[in-house]
């Protein structure tokens, strides 16, 4: 519903402007910051402008790890999240059993439920069986919100592609495998683009729930937490903030574009 | 000969919705056969269970002799012809009627040429490289035709095929798939729920009502001589009679249908009523009279002379023209 004809009132988008200032003027501070020659605190403005904290961070093992460690994490966590999430989407959205609302609802309660209660829960979870802090715990933590994203997108499409389109490629000779090929997976392929990226960025920024569910290990979030409490050399931070931001920003712009201006129901003929 | 579908005792309940009971069918090769109903009748169920999508709950099926209960959709040579054409939205034309030799594994310069020769049968020759998303309703319905025949299956499904065109799409289409089917010698069935559809393109035409088939007959049959109260009413807006009156009229306690057109007014009255509605149709006027409570229609020659709204008419008809039925409702 555009209408380009009209234009917003004076006083509306005075007030979208100051909206936002508000929201990306910080972030703008943090990048300033990122080329500043003071390192001990922030002082504005920047007595000087300097290139030199890229190379600091680029060659400090401790960056590297953790950055190396968030990006594996964020990769099975996908990976597993992509998998389950079309799996309960598909059974969610083609059959009809006892229940099936019930489970709905239940995929989505990890990201409506606070992150805290997330943590704590799978923390004593774990101490309970007794299973040690690893790699796998911070991926089964970030797994569970993950998959809300990929279902969300999942069953969006799944909705949206007409049920019959399944019959038309058993009707004309596919079998269960062939029509997944051929008809199911490049109908919903962007969709689980989309739902991959999202979850890649949330998994690659998450503190709340990894804080409960990392042992030693330390993720990028968790080590620019770290570093602005007992800070070094403080623009490095600011540097892997900037970092931070073009990874998770970048996947989720891609996944806005890719899942828009698909509104019409894919195979509905009329 | 063998018959091409052939259904014994077939029901397809759905908990306790039976929305097929118990029915016996028999479509022959060759046949252009209409199921005709209305929604809920049983009709679509009956396709589905003809294509594989759905399995009976009891009861045989038989395609060219051969048992097909428990064999998938992708073992029949049945094709379908999809209400809402479900054609491949990532795919374009000619890709979406080559899909089945695709699967088959024919080699591409076949595939493509088998395709194409299929898209000039429903005249969409040269549209191969469009994608579905960029054609008309009526080009949408042709490309889901071709894709369904390109395999020449031995039985062609549709299911309501005509019905998201437009009526001048419609009347085309009508004589199309009945030349098509000539052409092929394929057994077509298909569903309808628009009466005028089933007599003008079928051979033959079962009427579903509530799980069952009520009658099966050619379409004269039908029109005709309707059995029951329901495909009178149903095929062609009959006028049904009930036990009493028919007693009184020809001394049996049976329903009876009287075609509208069958009405005299004047003459000899066998009848009479009040005339409660006058639709000017061209050529004819259709009246709806109260008959003592019995609303009946009579379709008579225009003219100046006829009577208007109110007025009290005599109605005169033939013996003939009462076709007795059951004594069922």
């Amino acid at each position: 519903m555009r209408s380009d004809g009209d234009r917003a009132p004076l006083l509306l988008r005075l007030a979208a402007a100051g909206g936002l200032v508000y929201l990306l003027a910080p972030l703008l501070i943090i990048f300033v910051y990122a080329f500043t020659t003071e390192e001990k605190s922030f002082v504005w403005p920047p007595p000087g402008l300097t290139l030199k904290w890229f190379a600091v961070a680029w060659s400090r093992p401790d960056i590297s790890a953790a950055l190396l460690l968030s990006l594996q994490v964020a990769t099975v966590a996908t990976a597993l999240a992509l998998v389950l999430g079309t799996l309960t989407a598909a059974a969610v959205s083609r059959t009809r059993f006892f229940g099936r609302e019930t489970i709905s609802l239940l995929v989505i309660l990890p990201i409506a439920l606070p992150g805290i209660i997330t943590g704590i829960a799978l923390r004593s979870a774990f101490s309970t069986f007794s299973i040690p802090f690893s790699f796998w715990t911070i991926v089964l933590g970030h797994a569970t919100f993950c998959i809300v994203v990929v279902y969300n997108n999942a069953v969006a499409r799944f909705r949206r592609t007409s049920a019959s389109l399944v019959e038309a490629s058993m009707d004309l000779g596919a079998d269960g495998f062939q029509t997944f090929r051929h008809v199911i997976l490049p109908n919903i392929g962007t969709a689980l683009l989309a739902g991959g990226m999202l979850a890649f960025a949330l998994s690659f920024d998450e503190v709340i729930v990894t804080t409960f569910t990392a042992g030693q290990q330390q993720t990028l979030p968790l080590w620019m937490l770290e570093e602005l409490i007992r800070p070094r050399q403080r623009p490095v931070t600011n540097v892997v903030a900037m970092f931070v931001v073009a990874a998770t920003f970048l996947p989720i712009l891609a996944a806005f574009y890719l899942t828009r201006g698909g509104d019409e129901i894919a195979g509905g003929g009329k | 000969m063998t018959a091409a579908v052939s259904l014994r005792a077939v029901s397809r309940h759905f908990g306790s919705v039976k929305a097929l009971d118990d029915v016996d069918l028999d479509i022959a090769a060759g046949e252009f056969f209409a199921m005709l109903g209305p929604s809920g009748s049983g009709k679509t169920t009956c396709l589905r269970l003809i294509a594989g999508f759905e399995q009976p709950t009891s009861g045989h099926i038989e395609i060219f002799g051969e048992r097909v209960e428990g064999v998938p959709p992708y073992r029949r040579s049945v094709n379908t012809v999809f209400q809402d054409y479900a054609l491949f939205p990532h795919m374009n034309v000619i890709e979406n009627v080559a899909y089945s030799l695709m699967l088959r594994k024919v080699p591409k310069a076949e595939r493509l040429k088998t395709a194409e020769a299929a898209l000039e049968l429903v005249q969409l020759g040269g549209y191969g490289a469009r994608r579905p998303g960029q054609l008309s309703g009526g080009q949408r319905q042709r490309v889901a035709l071709a894709r369904a025949i390109v395999n020449k299956p031995k039985v062609l499904l549709l299911d309501e095929p005509l019905g998201a065109l437009d009526l001048k799409l419609r009347e085309n289409m009508q004589e199309e798939l009945k030349s098509l089917q000539k052409r092929l010698g394929i057994t077509f069935v298909f569903v309808t729920h628009d009466q005028g559809e089933a007599l003008s393109m079928a051979d033959r035409v079962a009427v579903f009502s509530e799980g069952r088939i009520r009658q099966v007959g050619t379409p004269e049959d039908i029109y005709q001589r309707p059995n029951t109260p329901f495909v009178a009413d149903f095929v062609g807006s009959s006028n049904v009679l009930p036990p009493a009156l028919v007693e009184r009229l020809a001394g049996v306690r049976r329903y009876a249908s009287l075609r509208p057109e069958a009405i005299r007014l004047g003459g000899e009255a066998r009848l009479s009523g009040i005339i409660v509605a006058r639709s000017y149709l061209g050529p004819v006027t259709r009246l709806a009279i109260d008959a003592a409570g019995l609303r009946l229609h009579a379709v008579v020659p225009s003219g100046a002379d006829l009577p208007g709204e109110g007025d009290t008419v005599g109605l005169g008809f033939d013996s003939a023209a009462l076709h007795l039925m059951g004594a069922e409702p």
